[in-house]
């Protein structure tokens, strides 16, 4: 097991140079197969106007004028070992991991990223525990009723929740339940904070969020729970002279959850990366909006920290992953 | 109804309840009806027999004879589920005195696993993945007895020993794909057996397995029975397995039972063209390997349109003897051919037992 | 017609639409029950005039600024909102209309002092002013303030770069982070710690308006950190920075140390400011129109609200529609032929309908239709049609006159519009379709916004090469003024190779002497009537083609005191003294 772990984390850390690599290539290079300079580049982080010294100067303070793989080297070095950044009048030091500053904000990207990942953690966390309990319930009860009343509405909701953007619902949402019956709250409050302020601030967005997400759930859970109680082990438990509940829950549901949870553990890495448009909608501070407006000012240093933090989040997930598949289903070995 | 007199044990003839009887276990005139999209799929249509505890009966069949349907309806099966709604279910399962088809479902799930047990033909599938043997035994052990899990395990073990399992208390931690195939059945009979069921019901145990692991299986099913003095209810098509374990044989055609009768008489004086199929098909170690084997000409036929009068009858190369057409028309009924050997058929025992005599078994 | 067409797009857009449109009851009462003062009120006078303090006042901006930092910044709205903790040497009078162009001196104690023929500008601070820590403010931190926003560029670029160009020794001078002399730029003296003189390249009679910008207000330069100065920023203003979180949000509290007395401007209002960053711009407008918050940005409320506005009447009585002291126009590119002939330029002035591009931007909300180079909230402007025609639908035969004139039957060319700008795609659409019925074809070109001036448009090579002869445009000025509006857009010395702003390529030598001119007379009154001229040749020549005068829509919040739209702000309500009323 441990070597197993710790063959995975090397390769983690190979595919996040990788991704970091990949990044760096598409944020230079296509721009300059489409024939941009360096000077044009250092022109997006410059206010309107600027004169040739202007940008030169800022072309300069930004490594612009440096060779790609210079670049590249310098930000490697500072993740494992800091870099220093000129303030102006003082230069100070970014201790490692130092993901570089904004070309926009001059602000160091990682203490950008940990403050705002709690924000997005909350958003993520809450919706989880909300679409997965209300998915998995509504399937395992749609699965023991087929084609019933239940099953029928409910997976009809389903369709709805799946085929629904976020910025209608968590728009919809914003307007019934802040604007026209305030029961919850506005601003975002930490945790530590205040924890019942900090729940009805994120209620709605929970909501909207797990809507998105509970469809597919109870979904893949029904089609799952069909599947597996039409499995033999079933009916030998029923042999065996078991009630339907213990059949149900301890035999069918066990087996048909499995599947379910490694989905569960991809969606959340993935959503830890920064659940973009609820974010915006729902103008919460988190790692999502700090993403947007890194592509909205082409700002590499940003840009680069949400991609690599959302890289290790996937990559994390992945061996959360299959490690909880090895441990809940005894036939799976890890390799 | 008239009782049976014969030095060997026979198969009981049906009684009405209440009449006394050896037989522990009495069906009589079963029908499993599942309605479908496609029509009625009449599974098993007026099944009638009975078996005393200690005996073995065979029921044999090709594959959609109602061979399985039958058993699980003996174990209260068919009722649970999202099918479970529209099965119908007519007749009676007399239980050591206790009637099975009428009775409330939680009364038939507590004399499942106890009174009467079940083991599946694929040991691997039916047995649950993510649970050790261990787990599984013990579990099947405290659905019926109020005792602690340490009590349990040690009880579980005990089986797992009994059924001939190396290390039991080493293997009482692993699971299912952690052992071969045959000390997985061995496992799943020791499951099946732990609460000393009276009944036991093997689905074509052996069907998955080699054929020497085979043999220690049957083997095992016979030692335990003895041990128990359960009544065993084996289902196979093979009729190897049939001449190893059964004490009486039971032939099932297209839902309907069409000859039954003691091993040696079924086997040496089969009175049922079917069942002369079903031997003529069967590969013996004692044939000229230059005659071919004798097919059953045809395919079984489909449980939502049985043909009429004999369900048989599209197959039967004697379907034109009997006069009248009655074949194809009249249902034939269970009749008495010999001592306790019972066959459903129009042809007369002179006319069978004359073209089994001169045509069939010759060739065999 | 024109308003269920603005229903029909609102409808597509938003869906919380008709759920809006059920949720309050329609009342001619504000939600405080107080009567509202009327529709476009804030363009005539100040609305909710009062003294009241107290109270939390809440901006609400769906993007983040460039950055909080006065020397760090070009956007209006912070320009207009950083006067509460910055205050420059001069800055606009909070009022209405003609008013709010008036430029007042604000650190400054009086206007600035010109000499050596406008060459040479002195000015005096006010004495007894102190930071929000109790140090005195000198004349030297308002150098250290201009040194490092426009001397640093690699670190703070992101404003504009006026006094490095106009100041003696701007090209050669290092900045206050790398000169190590400890002298700083030798053209802004600082004689004494209340006065401040600048020595200038050339004659700049508007100079008041170059140092109405945040860019002079004091910083101490013991506490400049540079990049990091936005942290920890020392308000010279009404008030400070309680706390501040880079893209989040800042909150402002009192600063106890502002006096009065030394500020005839301010007012200090409200307890405390909350500026939120990043809020959904559907959720802004819900809380304007709750009277809870003031958009920031004062771009104008979106689709959805702007439906809603226009049809019902108690919600249009808290808008208020101003001008934005911006040109939306197509330029006629004289280097390409035969866009080179004046007539050919005539031809396509008569040509335009202009009702119908000013219904592709929006409608008579959206903008007025112009006819002049100077929009109507810049001084200069005076009311004229060079071009004029029936309703200003455009005159097809005057055109196709014109054309004869310039000896050509047919015109084939193309239009460049930006792509990511979808009403200036359709208004480019609609004078296709105008000069289609004269004889002339226009090809529509699209390029992408954040390059149109950098790549294209702006590049006169690529615009000559692809024979581009009109380009759609849209100019707002850095100071309004008729030198800060026509400078960039009509002087031949702006043309640049790229980032142009001069799309017509106008070289004229009149022009371009008045405009030198200008700038160097003392008397404004003089100055203006220059202005005026210019915009009058300019039309003569048929460089361009005025569409419409840019307009915004505003909503305002009825809880908020002293809101006032301000023309020097692009239209913007004035943010130096709003307060709170009390619920």
């Amino acid at each position: 097991m441990i070597s197993y772990i710790l063959r995975r984390t090397f390769a983690a850390v190979i595919l996040l140079l990788v991704v970091s690599a990949v990044t760096f290539a598409i944020f230079f290079l296509l721009p300059r197969l489409a024939g941009q300079t360096a000077d044009q580049m250092a022109q997006q982080y410059i206010g309107k106007s600027p004169s040739k010294a202007d940008i030169a100067a800022v072309k300069h303070n930004l490594g612009l004028d440096q060779a790609v793989y210079v670049q590249y080297w310098h930000f490697i070095k500072g993740i494992v070992v800091g870099a220093n950044y000129d303030l102006g009048p003082t230069t100070v030091h970014c201790d490692a991991p130092c993901f570089g500053y904004s070309f926009k904000t001059h602000q160091a990207v990682w203490p950008e990223l940990t403050s705002r990942l709690p924000i997005t953690f909350s958003l993520a966390a809450g919706a989880a525990v909300l679409w997965l309990v209300s998915g998995v319930a509504i399937g395992v009860i749609s699965a023991l009723k087929p084609r019933s009343l239940f099953d029928r509405t409910f997976m009809g909701i389903a369709l709805a929740g799946v085929s629904l953007p976020m910025f209608f619902t968590g728009n919809l949402a914003i307007l019934l339940f802040v604007f026209n019956w305030p029961i919850f709250g506005r601003d975002y409050v930490p945790f530590t904070e205040n924890p019942s302020q900090w729940a009805n601030t994120l209620i709605p967005a929970w909501c909207s969020l797990a809507l998105l997400y509970s469809a597919i759930y109870a979904r893949l859970t029904r089609s799952g729970m069909l599947e597996t109680m039409n499995e033999d082990f079933i009916r030998t438990a029923r042999a065996k002279g078991l009630g339907e509940r213990t059949v149900v829950v301890r035999h069918g549901l066990r087996a048909a959850l499995t599947p379910i949870i490694t989905v569960f553990g991809m969606d959340i890495g993935l959503l830890l990366g920064g659940a973009v448009i609820t974010e915006s909608v729902f103008s919460l501070p988190g790692i999502g909006q700090y993403a947007v407006q890194g592509i909205t000012d082409n700002d590499l240093p940003k840009i680069l920290g949400v991609t690599l933090l959302a890289a290790f989040f996937v990559v994390i997930a992945n061996l959360l992953v299959d490690v909880l598949y090895a441990a809940a289903d005894p036939r799976v070995r890890l390799s | 109804m008239t009782e049976l007199s014969n030095t060997s044990a026979a198969v009981g003839e049906p009684t009405s309840a209440g009449t006394a009887s050896e037989a522990f276990l009495r069906v009589r005139d079963l029908k499993v009806h599942f309605p479908t999209d496609d029509g009625l799929v009449k599974s098993v249509d007026g099944l009638t027999f009975s078996l005393e505890k200690g005996r073995t009966l065979a029921v044999v069949g090709e594959s959609g004879s109602g061979k399985s349907v039958t058993s699980q309806a003996i174990m209260g099966l068919h009722r649970l589920g999202t099918r479970g709604k529209n099965v119908q279910m007519s007749g009676e399962i007399w239980l050591g005195g206790k009637e099975l088809v009428s009775a409330a479902p939680d009364e038939v799930r507590k004399l499942r696993g106890r009174e009467m047990a079940m083991i599946f033909q694929d040991p691997l599938s039916a047995m649950h993945p993510y649970y050790t043997i261990g787990n599984q035994i013990v579990e099947a052990y405290r659905v019926h007895h109020k005792v602690s899990k340490k009590v349990a395990r040690a009880r579980a073990i005990e089986m797992l020993d009994r059924v001939g399992i190396p290390e039991p208390g080493k293997r009482v931690d692993s699971y299912p794909h952690e052992f071969s195939g045959g000390m997985r059945q061995r496992a799943m009979i020791a499951m099946a057996l732990v609460n000393n069921p009276e009944l036991l019901i093997a689905d074509e145990p052996t069907t998955a397995l080699d054929v020497t692991v085979q043999a220690q299986i049957l083997d095992l099913i016979r030692d335990l029975q003895k041990e128990f003095g359960s009544a065993v209810i084996m289902i196979t098509h093979d009729l190897g397995v049939v001449a190893e374990i059964a004490d009486d044989v039971l032939v099932m055609y297209g839902g309907r039972c069409v000859e039954r009768g003691p091993l040696a008489e079924v086997f040496e004086k089969p009175q049922h063209p079917y069942t002369w199929g079903l031997l003529g098909s069967m590969p013996r170690i004692d044939r000229e390997t230059s005659e071919r084997l004798i097919p059953v000409k045809g395919s079984p036929p489909s449980l939502i349109n049985v043909p009429s009068g004999c369900a048989f009858n599209p197959r039967c190369p004697y379907a034109d003897l009997p006069k009248g057409n009655v074949t194809r028309t009249v249902r034939p009924e269970l009749e008495l051919a010999d001592g306790g050997h019972w066959s459903a058929c129009h042809l007369s025992t002179e006319d069978r037992t004359r073209i089994w005599t001169e045509e069939i078994a010759p060739k065999l | 017609m024109r308003r269920s067409a603005l229903a029909a797009i609102a409808a597509i857009g938003s869906a919380s639409l008709f759920l809006t449109g059920c949720s309050k009851a329609d009342d001619n009462k504000n939600d405080n029950g107080t009567k509202s003062a009327g529709a476009d009120a804030a363009t005539k006078g100040v609305v909710n005039a009062s003294d009241k303090k107290g109270g939390t006042l809440t901006y609400e901006l769906s993007d983040v600024p460039d950055s909080f930092d006065p020397g760090n910044t070009y956007y209006a709205y912070m320009y207009n909102l950083s006067r509460l903790w910055a205050r420059p040497l001069m800055t606009f009078q909070p009022g209405a209309g003609e008013k709010g162009n008036t430029l007042v001196p604000d650190l400054a104690a009086g206007k600035g002092v010109p000499s050596e023929g406008g060459k040479v500008w002195t000015y005096k601070l006010r004495p007894g002013m102190t930071y929000e820590d109790g140090t005195p403010i000198t004349s030297k931190d308002v150098k250290y303030a201009v040194e490092r926003s426009n001397f640093a560029r690699d670190v703070l670029s992101l404003g504009p770069n006026y006094f490095q160009q106009f100041m003696v020794g701007g090209d050669k001078y290092k900045g206050p982070y790398k000169d190590k002399s400890g002298k700083g730029l030798s053209s802004i003296e600082t004689p004494d710690d209340t006065t401040i003189v600048f020595h200038l390249k050339q004659a700049f009679q508007e100079f008041d308006y170059l140092v109405a910008t945040p860019q002079t207000a004091p910083v101490p330069q013991a506490k400049d950190t540079g990049v990091d100065y936005v942290k920890k920023i020392v308000s010279s203003g009404s008030y400070k920075f309680e706390s501040y979180e880079e893209g989040k949000q800042a909150v402002l509290v009192r600063n106890d140390k502002w006096d009065a007395k030394t500020d005839p401007l301010r007012k200090q209002l409200p307890d405390r400011i909350v500026v939120k960053l990043k809020v959904n711009a559907e959720t802004i407008d819900k809380d304007v129109l709750a009277g809870n918050a003031i958009d920031l940005g004062g771009t104008g409320v979106q689709a959805a609200t702007q439906a809603q506005a226009l049809t019902d009447a108690s919600k249009k009585a808290n808008t208020d529609n101003t001008y934005g002291g911006r040109l939306v126009y197509m330029a006629i590119n004289t280097t390409v032929a035969p866009f080179d002939k004046v007539e050919c330029r005539k031809a396509v002035q008569y040509a335009i309908d202009k009702v119908s591009v000013q219904t592709a931007e929006g409608g008579p909300i959206r903008g007025d239709i112009a006819t002049t180079v100077l929009p109507p909230d810049i001084p200069g402007y005076e009311k004229a049609d060079a071009y004029a025609s029936a309703g200003n639908k455009g005159d097809a035969a005057k055109a196709k006159e014109q054309l004869k004139a310039c000896g050509k039957d047919k015109i084939t060319t193309n239009i460049s519009a930006r792509s990511d700008r979808p009403q200036e795609i359709d208004a480019a659409t609609a004078i296709i379709n105008s000069l289609k019925s004269v004889g002339i074809t226009a090809n529509l070109k699209q390029y992408p916004s954040g390059k149109y001036f950098t790549d294209y448009a702006g590049v006169p090579k690529f615009t000559k090469k692809q024979n581009i002869g009109l380009e759609m445009m849209q100019w707002g000025a850095d100071w309004p003024s008729g030198y800060g509006f026509l400078q960039q857009i009509l002087n031949g010395s702006a043309i640049g190779e790229s980032g142009n702003t001069n799309l017509s390529q106008y070289d004229n030598k009149d022009v371009n002497a008045l405009l030198a001119k200008a700038i160097g007379t003392q008397d404004m009154a003089e100055r203006n009537s220059i202005y005026t001229q210019i915009d009058k040749k300019t039309m003569d020549d048929a460089v361009l083609v005025p569409l419409t005068y840019f307009k915004v829509l505003l909503a305002r919040p009825t809880n908020y005191t002293n809101l006032v739209s301000t023309a020097a702000f692009s239209g913007q309500y004035d943010y130096l003294n709003i307060g709170v009323a009390s619920k």
